[in-house]
């Protein structure tokens, strides 16, 4: 790389990282201010609260029968990526093998999702579910988080089975390989690190989605994250620090997986799905 | 028998046993998002009260506290991603030559994966009056008494900056990691300063993949919704389009106006997408390899 030394350019560089460290600071300000007030006792226009706590997070645990919600919410998320991968990989499979007459035209079906706003499709369809009495069921919460999961699925999944090579497959069969044995034994070892990294970015992104859970959820079907949001927005009917702890708790069960998943893929691969199909 | 059988045919058309399993996949998208989508056209078109197939737009746009939030979304969308472009470009330019990037990169990532929810929760207190960041302005001087920073269209903008800069740096980022750095040095071989290699090779290597970004980053600001209702003023300057399509759809119980408004909000986005890709083919579309093909 090449790297300036004038005094201009010197400048300009501490510029640039002056700007990054600050806003870095103040984002990690936003999460540490939503932890300290979670173990506050109280704090009110001073630095730091005045005491420690952990009862926050046995109050908000009750207040918000937040047992029942995890439940629901991990149920959710697992359903919906066992569901999404399987027709993912299924379709993606297809799209990245055969070349055959309407393949572009399923390519973009598989993009709106991912282009048009949530609650644009969200609502038409919210309003289909709610008719066919699925408004407010477990169904209902998975059939509409898998609309953007799936075709996510599918466009992080086609490029990766691409670069398998298909004579792997063809020598596999010359072999005597049956269409079961052939997936078990050929396929799923040469796809698993591809399907792992896909599906914890859906679990991710299924835990933290907002908006169309939030149109379908009835009282015994919210998520973590609707949870919060109907708790923010009553904020002042119970205690900041225990809607703080909760959102604590929602942070955690979020970041563990992000963790998980952060070891098979890179950072920059979270934004970036769907790059090559969009940038042509 | 003449010619090749249906079954051979079709397979040189590329139609066998592994190309229908795109089937359940497509038959899948067709219930879920084809159908509801035209479903929702369809149901617009049948306003709740009766009157005009159109009456549900007219409505809409007859109604300027209807039709404001479009104005209202739009002065929060594109500033918003005007500002967080601006900035990832200087800074992804540094963060290229930095070796160790991933302590960085997942740092940024976190306000991505926490979602707007839990970052508006946390805006409230961090933005509020006595919060640190009022607090931090005013040990340093900068301000003499605290500024209203919540419940307004300023904490908007900050939740989508928290969000939507991280979302514009990493894309930008994975753009310009893209680019050959062997192109970069036959400029500086060639006596190109650093003014000059940005403007001339890789700005216009860069433009397709910012329109890129800029369209992904504006569908996310526009969309605003959840920190919109919670850092905002959601019946003041910032009611923004989702919360109409919201309020209309699931407070009003009016489906066929709720579905109208989203509708409307997807034309308006899409128009600003178009306009910006459409722009994107005046400039050079290419390679950015530096090897020959």
């Amino acid at each position: 790389m090449i790297r300036d030394q004038g005094l201009t350019s010197k400048i300009w560089r501490i510029a640039v990282w002056a700007l990054a460290t600050l806003f870095v600071l103040n984002l990690l300000a936003v999460i540490a201010a939503v932890i300290v007030n979670s173990f506050a006792t109280r704090w009110l226009g001073t630095w730091l609260p005045r005491g420690w706590t952990d009862r926050w997070y046995f109050s908000a645990w009750n207040e918000f029968q937040l047992s029942s919600v995890v439940i629901v919410t991990f149920e959710m998320a697992f359903v919906v990526v066992l569901i999404s991968g399987i027709l993912g990989v299924m379709t993606a499979y297809a799209l990245a093998r055969r070349d055959f007459p309407g393949k572009r035209a399923i390519i973009l079906l598989f993009l709106l999702p991912l282009l048009i706003p949530p609650l644009t499709y969200g609502i038409p369809l919210a309003t289909v579910l709610y008719q066919l009495g699925l408004g407010g069921t477990f169904w209902g919460v998975v059939l509409i988080n898998l609309v953007p999961s799936f075709p996510f699925v599918v466009l992080v999944m086609i490029p990766f089975i691409e670069q398998i090579d298909p004579r792997i497959e063809a020598a596999a069969r010359v072999f005597g390989a049956g269409t079961t044995s052939l997936f078990i034994r050929i396929l799923l070892p040469l796809l698993l690190p591809g399907m792992l990294a896909a599906l914890l970015l859906v679990l991710v992104r299924t835990l933290a989605m907002f908006e169309l859970t939030f149109l379908i959820a009835g009282p015994q079907t919210q998520t973590l994250v609707v949870s919060l949001y109907y708790a923010v927005f009553a904020s002042g009917v119970r205690a900041g620090q225990s809607i703080d702890a909760m959102a604590v708790i929602y942070m955690v069960t979020t970041l563990f997986w992000l963790i998980i998943a952060l070891q098979f893929v890179n950072p920059t691969q979270i934004v970036a799905r769907a790059k090559q199909q969009s940038a042509h | 028998m003449s010619g090749p059988s249906l079954k051979t045919r079709l397979a040189a058309q590329g139609l066998d046993g592994t190309t229908l399993l795109v089937l359940p996949g497509l038959l899948f998208m067709i219930a879920l998002f084809i159908y509801p989508f035209v479903y929702g056209v369809a149901d617009s078109l049948m306003p709740k009260d009766g009157g005009l197939w159109y009456e549900n737009y007219a409505k809409f746009f007859s109604d300027q506290f209807q039709y404001g939030t479009i104005a209202n979304t739009m002065w929060l969308a594109l500033p918003v991603t005007i500002v967080n472009l601006a900035f990832a470009v200087p800074v992804a330019f540094r963060v290229r030559l930095m070796r160790r990037q991933r302590l960085l990169t997942t740092i940024l990532v976190l306000p991505i994966t926490l979602g707007t929810v839990f970052v508006a929760d946390g805006l409230l207190t961090f933005l509020g009056p006595r919060g640190w960041f009022n607090e931090t302005l005013i040990l340093f001087g900068i301000l003499d008494s605290p500024v209203k920073l919540t419940n307004n269209y300023w904490g908007v903008f900050a939740s989508l900056l928290i969000t939507g800069f991280p979302f514009a740096f990493l894309l930008t980022l994975s753009y310009i990691t893209g680019i050959d750095p062997a192109i970069e040095q036959a400029a500086a071989t060639l006596g190109a300063n650093a003014r000059q290699r940005f403007m001339r090779v890789f700005l216009p290597l860069l433009v397709p993949g910012l329109a890129v970004t800029f369209c992904l980053s504006f569908v996310q600001a526009f969309a605003v919704f959840p920190s919109a209702v919670l850092l905002g003023a959601p019946a003041g300057p910032t009611r923004v389009i989702s919360i109409a399509a919201y309020q209309a759809a699931f407070e009003q119980y009016d489906h066929s106006y709720g579905t109208a408004i989203a509708l409307i909000m997807g034309g308006v986005e899409l128009i600003v997408v178009v306009a910006i890709l459409g722009a994107r083919s005046f400039f050079y579309r290419g390679p950015a390899g530096g090897t020959k093909g």
